[in-house]
């Protein structure tokens, strides 16, 4: 186990590194950056100096290294339309991205599991078909369109929730339901998988013939050996929701980390555009290690 | 007297595997939905200049948001209703099918090229090969797509070119992955030792023994990352780095849209729609498919 806890960490260290490097090569290849920040109206000395400033006349590997260095130290340079420091802005719009990624997910696993679960136990009834067809439905919606599908229903026509803006939890519903139903599809379908395959297998056998009542085996010896993969299915929706929810918080105005990284893309504001890619990317890494981690912990047989 | 090639003579001729699949696919009712759906959207772009009532980029600011047929004051003219500069939402729609598949089977394409390659080269080889493959696949993942699409399309500036590429150049993990585990489940069975006996070249035997064999799993991620990356293009046109107006991209008709969704709410309820049948229809034959074609693997 320590052997594979170690490999795997390795793996992760080695990708998170070379996301660096892609993302730090993802704005330094698109031409000349000292242009780009000069702006059109810039003189050639305007240039130059900028150049000089930003050290964007030193070799690539120098201009990398020097950048990395940095960048460990969480300092990832100053906004170029903020002013501010951007681990600040980072810091400030982070906490408003990971709640709602967590209510998405919570949303997601309460309706999904469930409904899984449902779908298993009543196998090839009305109930399973309908809920996959709510899966499949599920799976073919664009989130935005969704979202302000959701705006339109629950905000304007019933004015039930606010359109915009994050500063109640009423704020954060809409959009946990727009992000969260994408996960939903593969969560219920995992679960279904998981619960049929349990519900065949000799120790629930040996429980009803026990004579435990169903809600008992159901939950306590089904439901608990299903849902291991499910644990790490989760992790792993976790990260995509988080890069995509660039997406709804532009559409319900969240003021998130997802926004900055919009509005910074159109702005041309580089260094927030670097800082957010390499920060999701390794919160993507981590929870990725962590959910093998688990999954192997859990499962002997995934130790290789 | 009886004898063994009688009784051969008696057996009934084989079918190929293809006409078994498609046998079974007329009967499961998905497969059936998703290809005649798919069928008339490829139809109607394929037909659209002959189809469409009006020119889809004739603007006629007098007739600016008409409602569709089916509100008080909507036209048999304007069928389902103009947009904010006039131009008819039936033609927009038509037409912009034609972008939505086009972009779709493009970058299903080239991430299908790349992604197979990589998979097959992955599964085949093995070693380091494979950990090489499976490191550069992990590190794809890590990147988060829609703000690297963004991003690069923010550089480069949004068109469809642009968003081909990018999306083709990102979508393609699916198909290194799936077709990585199909080609390690065939690698060591005997018709592959028996192509290296005979002295096939290596290219031979990858592309007339490896190949055909993991074509189904291969055509149904091609259906899925299709839907995928039409409804990626829908966000980044949405977003504004897609698809560039006055193209009618369906994703662009929704962004368009947005400011009147309260009182008009027919401006993005349409393209919507229009997109989740796309996309349904699409994911529907994906199943369809693999149900059909793996019937060992279904539930």
């Amino acid at each position: 186990m320590l052997r594979f806890m170690i490999q795997r960490s390795l793996v992760a260290l080695a990708v998170a590194v070379t996301v660096s490097v892609a993302s730090f090569l993802l704005l330094h290849l698109s031409g000349d950056l000292a242009t780009a920040i000069a702006g059109p109206e810039a003189t050639s000395v305007q240039v130059e100096a900028i150049r000089v400033q930003y050290g964007l006349n030193q070799p690539l590997l120098a201009q990398f290294v020097a950048w990395a260095g940095r960048a460990i130290q969480l300092d990832f340079g100053n906004s170029f339309y903020f002013r501010e420091r951007v681990i600040d802005l980072l810091a400030a719009r982070l906490p408003i991205t990971l709640f709602l990624g967590v209510v998405a997910l919570a949303v997601a696993l309460f309706v999904a599991i469930p409904l899984g679960v449902l779908a298993a136990v009543k196998r090839d009834t009305w109930i399973d078909r309908a809920a996959l067809s709510v899966s499949v439905l599920g799976q073919a919606m664009p989130s935005f369109w969704f979202g302000l599908t959701l705006i339109m229903i629950f905000s304007v026509n019933l004015r039930w929730l606010p359109v915009s803006g994050n500063t109640t939890w009423k704020h954060y519903v809409l959009p946990a339901v727009a992000l969260g139903y994408y996960a939903m599809p593969a969560v219920m379908r995992l679960t279904r998988n998981g619960m049929l395959e349990v519900l065949a297998s000799d120790y629930v056998r040996t429980a009803r013939a026990k004579g435990l009542p169903p809600r008992k085996i159901l939950i306590r010896h089904a439901l608990r050996n299903a849902v291991i993969p499910v644990i790490a299915l989760a992790a792993v929706q976790f990260g995509f929701m988080l890069g995509g929810s660039i997406v709804i918080e532009a559409v319900f105005s969240l003021q998130g980390l997802g926004q900055l990284a919009w509005e910074s893309i159109a702005r041309n504001d580089f260094p927030v555009v670097q800082a957010i890619v390499l920060v999701l990317a390794m919160i993507y890494i981590a929870l990725t290690l962590a959910a093998d981690l688990l999954n192997a912990a859990l499962d002997p047989r995934l130790r290789q | 007297m009886t004898g063994p090639t009688d009784a051969a003579a008696s057996l009934p001729a084989a079918r190929s595997p293809t006409a078994l699949a498609l046998r079974r696919g007329l009967h499961h009712g998905g497969f059936l939905i998703g290809a005649g759906i798919l069928g008339i959207i490829l139809l109607c772009a394929l037909a659209a200049p002959l189809i469409a009532p009006h020119d889809p980029y004739a603007q006629d600011v007098s007739r600016r948001l008409i409602p569709p047929i089916w509100q008080q004051k909507g036209t048999w003219e304007h069928v389902l209703g103009t947009d904010k500069l006039g131009r008819d939402y039936l033609s927009r729609l038509i037409y912009g099918s034609q972008i939505s598949l086009l972009i779709g089977i493009a970058a299903a394409a080239i991430s299908g090229v790349i992604g197979t390659t990589l998979g097959i080269c992955a599964g085949y080889f093995g070693g380091r090969v494979d950990a090489v493959v499976s490191y550069v696949v992990t590190t794809r993942l890590a990147m988060p797509v829609v703000l690297v699409a963004l991003a690069m399309a923010s550089l480069v500036g949004g068109s469809l070119k642009v968003v081909v590429l990018v999306l083709g150049f990102l979508l393609w993990d699916r198909f290194a992955v799936v077709t990585r585990a199909a080609t390690r489940q065939i690698r060591d069975q005997d018709f592959i030792a028996a192509a290296r006996a005979t002295g096939f070249s290596l290219v031979r035997i990858l592309f007339q023994e490896v190949l055909p064999n993991i074509l189904n799993a291969l055509i149904v991620v091609a259906t899925l990352e299709m839907a995928h990356a039409i409804l990626l293009e829908a966000a980044l046109s949405f977003l504004g780095l897609g698809v560039q107006p006055p193209l009618p991209s369906w994703g662009l008709m929704i962004a368009e849209g947005k400011p009147y969704m309260f009182f008009q709410p027919w401006v993005i309820t349409i393209p919507g729609v229009a997109l989740l049948v796309l996309v349904l229809a699409i994911n529907l034959l994906g199943d369809g498919i693999r149900d059909v074609t793996a019937p060992e693997g279904r539930r």
